[in-house]
């Protein structure tokens, strides 16, 4: 739950601008990145994500360390993918 | 992966265990609180306890937030989601956690409708689905997840959704680390402060612990290296007398933190008078509420919350881990009778708690690296 993953933003929703699409790891899920608001977001960056929501910007040296740190950790890494799969965000 | 080796090289961090070992004084302890669970288990995983001389000992803080939620909130949720009609949704980390009567997964076996969520955005969604049903959140977590719960707040207020509403257990950390330090059980030098709390409330926060505590503080990331450079920052300020807050992890913390954050918490909920922490006790002014404004969304308003007191079994000693006082493997059930699998107290439940930490990593039989090793004088 505490877990920061990191994400790579594909595009802003169309008609909700508050909502992103990521790609983690291949999954790609729709996340909220209206904490993010001071300093949207664009297509390209990356972000680390805490329970569908956008918390800091992060630059693609920290996402990768970032996430293998996380396949480092296994089973609780495993959960939060699994959980992101299962998400209904919209 | 062409960017990770810096922070895992091995040299790197033998040269820190070098230069953390040259700062010790002879003859003095130094005992650091890494706060944040995610910094417990990058310490076990990585052994990084065999990087520091025998001087330096790592305490494990309060900073997990499933440890600390006490039995009697776990009672009440339970209630909550037996009430006709409700659907009680919850982060996976809390379905195995004990209450006094079992479980939410227990409960569940029992008739209650507890389901897993990833985000509190998928609850708005379970109760568009279910127009006929309450869907009760139950919101845990430190400010890392706080504002998450204020904005799906905001989200279902913006959509006049009217059978969404929050239990809300949101803790601070702030108040926790002052209890901790006003604690007359442990002696502490100084802080690892938490990652991704402090993403969300900044640095400013742990300003009073350099200046009316005099504690160092260093604001850490989550690999191996960003502890070891934390560790060895800490050091530093200990070896030259000051105590300051410094920020480790400013890739990712702003000094600031995040003000869109802290808007959305601060627009729905508001402190409670005092709070129980599983171990540590009531806190002052250490919890959220859900504000007057956002009742209609307040599960503790809409339902009977019987807000009973239990207390933690007698063979648990979770209280001490979180404090500190103890390491997991003092605890008399560690092990034992506690398990991942049959846990008997919250810090064996999560992965961020540190029992669970150590059962599954720290138990390998390692040794301290020769330059952590610190000749006697």
């Amino acid at each position: 739950m505490c877990l920061g993953i990191p994400g790579e933003v594909i595009e802003i929703h169309p008609d909700q601008p508050d909502l992103a699409k990521v790609d983690v790891s291949g999954v790609r899920r729709m996340i909220n990145i209206g904490l993010l608001v001071d300093d949207p977001p664009v297509p390209g960056e990356w972000v680390l994500i805490h329970v569908g929501f956008a918390l800091s910007k992060i630059d693609e040296r920290e996402a990768a360390a970032a996430m293998e740190f996380l396949e480092g950790i296994g089973q609780a890494y495993e959960d939060e993918i699994a959980a992101l799969r299962a998400s209904l965000i919209e | 992966m062409r960017f990770v080796d810096e922070f895992r090289d091995a040299d790197k961090a033998h040269a820190l265990a070098a230069k953390i070992a040259a700062l010790c004084e002879p003859g003095r302890q130094y005992k650091l609180m890494e706060v944040c669970g995610g910094h417990t288990h990058t310490i076990y995983k990585h052994g990084l306890e065999d990087y520091l001389p025998e001087a330096v000992q790592l305490v494990h803080g309060p900073g997990c937030p499933v440890c600390v939620i006490p039995m009697g909130r776990v009672d009440d949720a339970i209630h909550l989601a037996s009430q006709p009609d409700v659907i009680m949704t919850s982060f996976g980390d809390m379905m195995r956690v004990p209450g006094s009567g079992g479980s939410f997964f227990d409960a569940n076996a029992e008739g209650t409708n507890i389901r897993m969520v990833y985000s509190p955005l998928d609850s708005l969604k379970i109760a568009r689905q279910n127009p006929d049903k309450q869907v009760v959140f139950m919101a845990i977590g430190f400010e890392t997840t706080a504002p998450s719960t204020a904005m799906t707040m905001l989200r279902a207020a913006r959509e006049g959704l009217t059978n969404f509403s929050v239990f809300c257990n949101h803790v601070t950390i702030v108040p926790a680390i002052k209890a901790i330090l006003d604690s007359p059980d442990l002696r502490l030098d100084g802080f690892i402060g938490p990652g991704h709390v402090s993403t969300v409330i900044g640095c400013r926060p742990y300003e009073f612990i350099a200046s009316q505590y005099g504690k160092p503080v260093v604001t850490a990331g989550f690999e191996p290296l960003d502890i070891l450079q934390s560790i060895y920052m800490l050091m530093v300020q200990l070896s030259q007398g000051r105590s300051e807050v410094e920020n480790q992890y400013s890739r990712v913390v702003p000094w600031d933190g995040n003000q869109a954050a802290l808007r959305a918490i601060n627009e729905t909920m508001e402190l409670r008078p005092y709070f129980e922490w599983r171990g540590l006790g009531f806190i002052s002014h250490s919890a959220l509420k859900v504000r007057e404004k956002y009742a209609a969304m307040d599960a503790e308003l809409l339902f009977q919350v019987p807000g009973v007191r239990v207390a933690d079994p007698k063979a648990c000693q979770c209280g001490e881990v979180l404090k500190g006082v103890l390491k997991p493997w003092e605890c008399k059930v560690f092990g034992t009778a506690c398990t991942p699998e049959t846990p008997i107290g919250t810090c064996m439940v999560s992965p961020e708690g540190a029992c669970a930490a150590y059962y599954n990593f720290g138990r390998m039989n390692r040794n301290r690296v020769p330059e952590a090793q610190v000749s006697r004088a």
